[in-house]
């Protein structure tokens, strides 16, 4: 155990999943699940399709209410929380399905975060010229500043420019744990390489990130742990190396040894 | 093989008059000043000539174009309401029920009734807040009409026969006046509170209700508030109009009032104001004039609605405004 894992281990985790389970009808989505996140951390959550990944997000931002279990965020039970309170704590996340708000130009997409209580009480209580930060913003995730993409209306932008926006409203909100549900994916080799490092950005200032992917290459650079799901149950959780090693989780995987 | 395309070019005027700082002449000055001083001055100088029938008439444009104006403003929140007849019928009753049995004077009635009138209205409407879509179009149909059965049935404020001898205004003047600034303030205010942030988080709502619950905006309170302004809209065109004639019954939770200012947004244009203003003051006056023509007013009434809607489907204020901002032309494309 190198000594960053031992700092964390004598902390308190960020986040705590105890045994969370949910069902649809007949069908357990989520079985079970238990992970701790400590503050720093880079968590992947893997698994092939079906496996209960969106779902888990869903469960940990409120989105939907777990049948049993328990949901610990900075030592606060968030279990069964609205989820705009989650996010007013500190909880950002993207969605799979991007869907921007398709009228507004690029940069008003971000006036929807930056308007957010969370935001207005992290800036004092006042909101100020929310389009300059709007802008800001943008120019991080890669949209170079004064160009038209940033005044042409959300709905026609390309894919690569949806996915940036997806995650600057994320990083808009200032938020300590930040969980990306597919952000990699349907993004070209280049686009990554612009990704990446914003990420890794994020890491360094000391958020928490979890990546729910399907790009095990991609991930497995950045992640410092990783979590498999199967049928909804954890199947591995470890380093990323090591993890891909187990014969379980290569049998989810290519459904052989 | 060559075809016909539609080319739309921006005029040089527009493209000039976009920022504010290069208007360097008096046409390019009135090229932004008309568009705005139009309605205003139309609806000021409007009472001064209108012959006392018409005055009514302008009246209940004005009435409805101002419902039509909350109710667009309301879908542009994803919330499409069918019963704009519940905040006016609400507003009616109570501007009724506190001029005559409680005696208040009418300037004191007006904003009441507005202001609890849209309370009354989001409180109803809370427990379907959640609803989306056409769950919450039938709550909101159904509502004025229960409302309506409930005070037939029980017999409250008059049951059927309505409540008579409401105090009016003291002269035809004060009453238009009041309509039209309410009207023109409504039409600017809801122009602009649109293009606010508040405004761009509510339209978010109707785009993607999830994306905004997830920045830690709370939904529901935001859709109440909607509701809420809605609501004193509607119910200040009830209070209005009961005052008007003295008199409220069963009829102010009457389907036009839901149906009307409906038509008038779709046909002057959603999501503009401007559109609702211009539909209910084609659609208000020409039911008027057909008046004359007996049975078949409703046939061309309909009629007339029909050639509206499929043939300018987009609403006659964003043709307008097409044709304001741009040229158009045809031009021969490859395909």
């Amino acid at each position: 155990m190198n000594d960053q894992n031992k700092r964390q281990n004598d902390a308190d985790p960020i986040l705590r999943v105890e045994n969370i389970s949910k069902s649809f009808g007949g069908v357990k989505a989520v079985v079970g699940v238990n992970f701790d996140l400590h503050e720093g951390q880079l968590l992947g959550v893997i698994g092939p399709n079906g496996s209960g990944k969106t779902t888990l997000v869903n469960l940990i931002t409120g989105f939907l209410k777990p049948d049993q279990g328990k949901i610990v965020y900075k030592g606060k039970d968030i279990n069964g929380w609205a989820p705009y309170r989650i996010a007013r704590v500190g909880i950002a996340r993207t969605f799979q399905m991007i869907r921007p708000f398709a009228e507004l130009p690029s940069f008003k997409n971000l006036i929807i975060p930056l308007y957010s209580p969370r935001v207005k009480a992290l800036s004092g209580g006042q909101y100020g010229d929310l389009d300059a930060v709007a802008k800001d913003y943008l120019e991080e995730v890669g949209f170079e500043r004064e160009s038209a993409v940033t005044y042409k209306a959300a709905g026609s932008l390309p894919h690569g420019y949806l996915k940036r926006l997806e995650l600057a409203k994320c990083l808009a909100l200032r938020s300590d744990l930040i969980i990306l549900d597919e952000l990699f994916s349907g993004l070209s080799i280049a686009e990554l390489a612009s990704i990446v490092p914003i990420i890794e950005k994020l890491v360094s200032e000391g958020k928490t990130v979890i990546m729910i992917e399907h790009r095990l290459r991609e991930l497995f650079r950045i992640a410092d742990r990783v979590v498999v799901l199967n049928y909804g149950s954890v199947i591995a959780d470890g380093i990323p190396c090591e993890v891909m090693e187990r014969s379980e989780v290569r049998k989810a995987y290519l459904g052989s040894e | 093989m060559k075809q016909k395309r539609k080319e739309r070019i921006d005029r040089g005027i527009k493209a000039r008059s976009d920022d504010v700082f290069s208007l360097n002449s008096f046409r390019e000055m009135l090229y932004v000043a008309v568009p705005p001083l139009a309605p205003v001055l139309l609806l000021v100088i409007l009472p001064l000539v209108l012959p006392s029938y018409w005055q009514k008439v302008l009246i209940s444009t004005c009435v409805f174009a101002l419902l039509a104006m909350s109710w667009d403003f309301l879908v542009g929140v994803g919330m499409v309401s069918l019963g704009q007849a519940l905040f006016f019928g609400v507003g009616s009753y109570i501007a009724g029920v506190s001029n005559k049995i409680l005696g208040v004077p009418i300037w004191i009635d007006l904003p009441i009734a507005t202001v609890l009138g849209g309370l009354i209205c989001t409180v109803l409407l809370t427990p379907v807040l959640r609803l989306r879509g056409v769950y919450f179009s039938m709550v909101t149909l159904v509502l004025p009409l229960m409302l309506e059965r409930i005070i037939e049935a029980a017999g409250i404020f008059g049951g059927t026969e309505g409540i008579t001898g409401i105090k009016t205004f003291a002269n035809p003047f004060v009453e238009s006046y009041v309509i039209v600034l309410v009207t023109l303030f409504a039409l600017f205010a809801f122009r602009r509170l649109v293009t606010t942030d508040y405004g761009l988080v509510l339209k978010a709502i109707k785009d993607n209700d999830r994306a905004v619950m997830s920045v830690g905006i709370n939904i529901y309170w935001m859709k109440a508030q909607a509701l809420f302004i809605t609501g004193c809209v509607g119910s200040f065109c009830g209070a209005f109009l009961t005052h008007v004639y003295g008199f409220v019954g069963m009829p102010s939770f009457a389907l036009d009032y839901s149906i009307l200012p409906l038509s008038a947004a779709v046909v002057g244009g959603m999501g503009t104001f401007a559109g609702s203003f211009i539909g209910a003051f084609i659609l208000v006056p020409l039911s008027e004039a057909l008046r004359g023509i007996g049975g078949l007013r409703i046939v061309l009434y309909s009629f007339f609605l029909v050639v509206f809607i499929v043939a300018l489907p987009e609403g006659i204020f964003h043709y307008i405004q097409r044709k304001y901002q741009q040229f158009e032309r045809w031009v021969e494309v490859d395909k």
